[in-house]
């Protein structure tokens, strides 16, 4: 529902928004340039008689003297023949120059109001305007949920580019372009007169004027109590009976040229005081500082658009198709699908295909349609994400309600599967919260509840066998989010270890394949290989299996080679494979962005802990460390004699200062230890680099990460940190499997 | 049908005497490219002793706008009664502003006069920017402003 609110007029009005913005962008830097260029203001205590005296002397045919908001002072003139305006010294009354209205910021102050296209053109503004309102408002609700709620609106963004860029780029402007939309809107609303602006009303014209010889105007009592900065406005009588019409900043009135009383006066009301004040918010005129700062958000607004639009057809390109879903009511198998993007959907439909091969009847939709009437129902699926920190997905939000609202628990099983990411605080929360409001309602359990950790195919696939356990027959759940486009893959060099310690393990250097390349590639000194940096995946397909493995990059495209460590698993399809791969020989991979596990930007010191093929990304990023920024490596292995992985290099970017410092730990030889141990220490200098800033990457299995984490915990407790609070941060990153 | 013929007599017969006291007459008003925003123009009538008797076409449609047509305001007394059905668009630079009205033969080589505001948003204000007086020898004569309006002539 929030998601439709900050889609629809994102859709609607994102062209017209851009070229608001970027013509407000440019429109405020005008009120800074003129606040520069106007004159200094003279002491205070000059008075709008003062001026009026002096301009009169130097300009024939005074018609009207106006301060504009920078304090320039500009007087018409208007004799038989010609008119014209002057840019005045305000404390002398000498003219300075001809004033003549930028033809630019006319042009651009035009296509800002009305796209040139008048009244209708004004609609369109002021409707971008409303839909820039409602895109900020959702915005803001938006970001609350993914960071997982309002305390956490400024903790680390996670995602695609395009998310981060959203997320990062939208929470530094949104307060600005509230500012922008919602003050262009009640500027909008005011032009077509639905909300009074307070500019219509005027003091009443006087009946009487006295008539006599006009006093000099220096001594018209009514101007001499008005400071010249007070002053909006001074219109000249025309004729003896005709009077000076003065706007201040208070309010507009008369005075009569003769006596140099005021014969009439209207206070502004609070409207138009409403009204001058939107203004000033909106153009920055009298405010120049928070213009341009307005602006600066301005042109956060094309970049809000350009990745907005992008986030969503990316989801939409994912939405599953789904084929043969039946009726709730007819279907004897139901499938609930809780998601935020469609990453969800996509294992549902591979769970609503494959059961739809085995025979079954199946209706597929999203959780939020829970209590439909399921007459022939015989059993449930229900798959779920979580978002943000706990909370329901998009597709589930209205789930616990709905759940609530049943009378009785239904007759046939449901088997619950919670999809998540252990690299969360709070790992698939709302699945966990589901399980247990099921539970407290007795629904009939077919299975356990399950998870899977970051769309694992594999956990998805062991899943699958249990159902079809539960079933009594054998159900392949296959699953491939979009198949990806791979790519040849081409060994070139292989380097083996600890065969010895039965931990057969091996670095294994991919290249493009042999090959002429095209003449962009050869121009463009492209080594024909994907783009990827270290810590990104690679999905290697083994020949006949549809199914990818993944594996942690320890290079980048820049290295000119993509290298990973596969550590040979007994009876593993995969990793037995590429062991019996020799330089020269192919394989099927593409690359699987994972954005999340890098070295923060910055110079902070980066902690890596690695053990096994755990190292393979971090010796990515240490060779990708040619600034010689502070990285400290603890390494687990089991003897160094045997799968101590890349201790050659090690020795090298030692040297060459990539790396900073090297702790081992070895499990099989006569003065065993491990990472954890290692860790606990060296307490005291880890603690010193986390207090200044140090970012911990940890890498390698599930066992090590769990230890390597408590040992952790230990170290940073004095300090009064948590690695839940570090991870919040983006300081702690796991790459586990 | 037969109904139908005496009911169109009398309205002829009211109508009548309308044309034939009044004049039909059409004003032309040529703005300069004075660089501004597009201007407010309002045409009005005046008796021989300088007291408005009504407007004969307002080309701007916001009236917060009016105080800036200084010579209409304090002679109408910001009157907007009266505005309906002679309120059109601003008029942009350079363009020409075309009026038809109908003025009482009586007004015509009376001592009554045509006056013309302009003003454009940001600019000076041009009260009175042309005081013509009412004269059927007058007619097709051109009278040029002094800040907004190029030309301005009528014809009857």
């Amino acid at each position: 529902m929030l998601r439709t609110f900050h889609k629809l007029p994102g859709l609607l009005a994102a062209v017209l928004i851009v070229a608001l913005a970027l013509s407000g962008a440019i429109l405020s830097v005008v009120p800074a340039l003129q606040n520069f260029s106007a004159v200094d203001a003279p002491a205070a205590q000059v008075t709008v008689a003062d001026l009026a005296a002096n301009v009169a002397r130097h300009v024939p045919g005074i018609s009207q003297i106006s301060r504009q908001p920078s304090g320039r002072i500009i007087a018409d003139y208007a004799t038989d023949t010609t008119a014209g305006s002057d840019i005045i010294d305000p404390a002398t009354g000498a003219v300075i120059a001809p004033y003549a209205p930028s033809g630019f910021v006319r042009w651009m102050t035009d296509l800002h109001r009305s796209l040139f296209l008048r009244d209708s053109g004004r609609m369109a503004t002021g409707f971008a305007a409303f839909a820039m309102v409602i895109l900020c408002l959702s915005g803001a609700f938006l970001l609350a949920r993914r960071m997982g709620g309002w305390a956490r609106l400024f903790t680390r963004a996670r995602g695609t580019l395009p998310q981060r860029l959203h997320v990062e780029i939208g929470r530094f402007a949104i307060l600005g372009l509230l500012l922008s939309a919602s003050t262009g809107l009640w500027m909008s609303l005011a032009n077509f007169q639905i909300v009074s602006n307070g500019l219509d009303a005027t003091a009443a014209f006087p009946v009487a004027v006295d008539g006599g010889t006009p006093k000099p105007l220096a001594q018209l009592a009514a101007l001499r109590a008005i400071p010249l900065a007070d002053l909006r406005n001074l219109t000249f009588p025309t004729d003896p009976s005709d009077v000076f019409t003065v706007t201040t900043s208070q309010g507009q009135g008369y005075v009569d040229q003769a006596t140099g009383q005021i014969l009439s006066w209207l206070p502004h009301g609070p409207m138009r005081r409403i009204y001058e004040t939107i203004y000033m918010l909106h153009t920055g005129q009298g405010l120049w500082s928070l213009g341009l700062l307005l602006g600066l958000t301005a042109l956060c607004a094309p970049v809000m658009a350009g990745s907005g639009a992008l986030i969503w057809w990316r989801r939409r390109r994912s939405l599953p198709r789904l084929k043969h879903n039946h009726m709730a009511h007819s279907a004897d198998t139901i499938i609930l699908v809780g998601s935020d993007g469609n990453a969800t959907w996509g294992f549902a439909r591979t769970l609503h295909d494959a059961l739809t091969e085995a025979g079954y009847r199946v209706h597929t939709g999203a959780m939020n349609t829970l209590g439909k009437h399921y007459a022939h129902a015989q059993r449930m699926f229900i798959l779920t994400s979580t978002h943000g920190d706990g909370a329901a997905p998009a597709s589930a939000a209205q789930f616990m309600a709905r759940l609530a609202g049943l009378k009785h628990a239904p007759t046939f099983p449901v088997a619950l599967l919670g999809f998540g990411d252990r690299q969360f605080p709070k790992f698939s929360q709302f699945g966990l919260d589901v399980a247990e409001a099921l539970d407290a309602r007795r629904w009939y359990a077919m299975l356990p509840y399950d998870t899977i950790d970051r769309q694992s195919a594999q956990e998805f696939a062991r899943w699958g066998r249990s159902v079809g356990e539960a079933l009594g027959h054998e159900l392949v759940l296959n699953h491939q989010p979009e198949r990806p486009r791979t790519r040849m893959l081409q060994l070139v060099e292989r380097v083996d270890y600890g065969h010895e310690v039965q931990a057969p393990t091996s670095v294994l250097r991919f290249a493009a394949p042999e090959g002429p390349r095209t003449l962009w590639q050869r121009l463009t000194g492209q080594t024909g290989l994907p783009r990827f940096d270290a810590g990104d995946l690679v999905g290697i397909l083994p020949p006949g299996s549809d199914l990818p493995r993944f594996y942690s990059l320890a290079s980048s495209g820049r290295d000119g080679f993509l290298e990973i460590c596969v550590r040979k698993h007994p009876g593993g399809a995969c990793s037995g494979f590429l062991h019996t791969l020799e330089p020269g020989e192919m394989v099927e991979g593409f690359i699987k962005p994972n954005p999340d596990f890098r070295p923060a930007r910055g110079r902070h010191p980066v902690i890596l802990i690695g053990a096994g093929t755990g190292i393979g990304p971090l010796a990515g990023f240490i060779r990708g460390n040619a600034r010689g920024r502070a990285m400290h490596l603890y390494f687990g292995g089991r003897d160094p004699q045997s799968d101590f992985l890349y201790a050659d290099e090690i020795e090298t970017w030692l040297g060459e200062r990539r790396l900073t410092s090297l702790t081992t730990a070895f499990s099989r030889i006569r003065d065993r230890a491990y990472v954890q141990d290692r860790i606990a220490q060296d307490a005291q200098q880890l603690r010193k680099m986390v207090q200044r800033g140090a970012q911990i990457m940890v890498c390698g299995g599930r066992d090590m990460a769990e230890g390597v984490m408590e040992s952790l915990e230990l170290v940073l407790a004095p300090l009064g940190l948590t690695t839940v609070a570090l991870k919040a941060e983006g300081r702690y990153v796991e790459d586990v499997y | 049908m037969k109904k139908l013929i005496p009911a169109l007599v009398i309205v002829a017969a009211l109508a009548a005497p309308r044309f034939a006291q009044a004049r039909a007459v059409t004003l032309t008003t040529t703005l300069r490219n004075f660089g501004g925003y597009s201007a407010y123009v309002v045409l009005y009538l005046m008796d021989p002793q300088g007291q408005y008797v009504r407007t004969l076409w307002m080309a701007g449609g916001r009236p917060y706008y009016y105080r800036h047509l200084g010579g209409w305001l304090r002679a109408s007394r910001g009157d907007l009664n009266g505005l309906d059905g002679i309120t059109g668009a601003s008029v942009g630079e350079g363009r020409t502003l075309t009026v038809h009205t109908d003025i009482a033969d009586a007004l015509i080589d009376a001592g009554y006069s045509i006056h013309v505001d302009a003003a454009s948003e940001g600019m000076m204000e041009s009260p009175a920017e042309i005081r013509m007086p009412l004269k059927a020898a007058d007619a097709g004569k051109v009278e040029h402003g002094r800040a907004y309006i190029a030309r301005f002539s009528y014809t009857m």
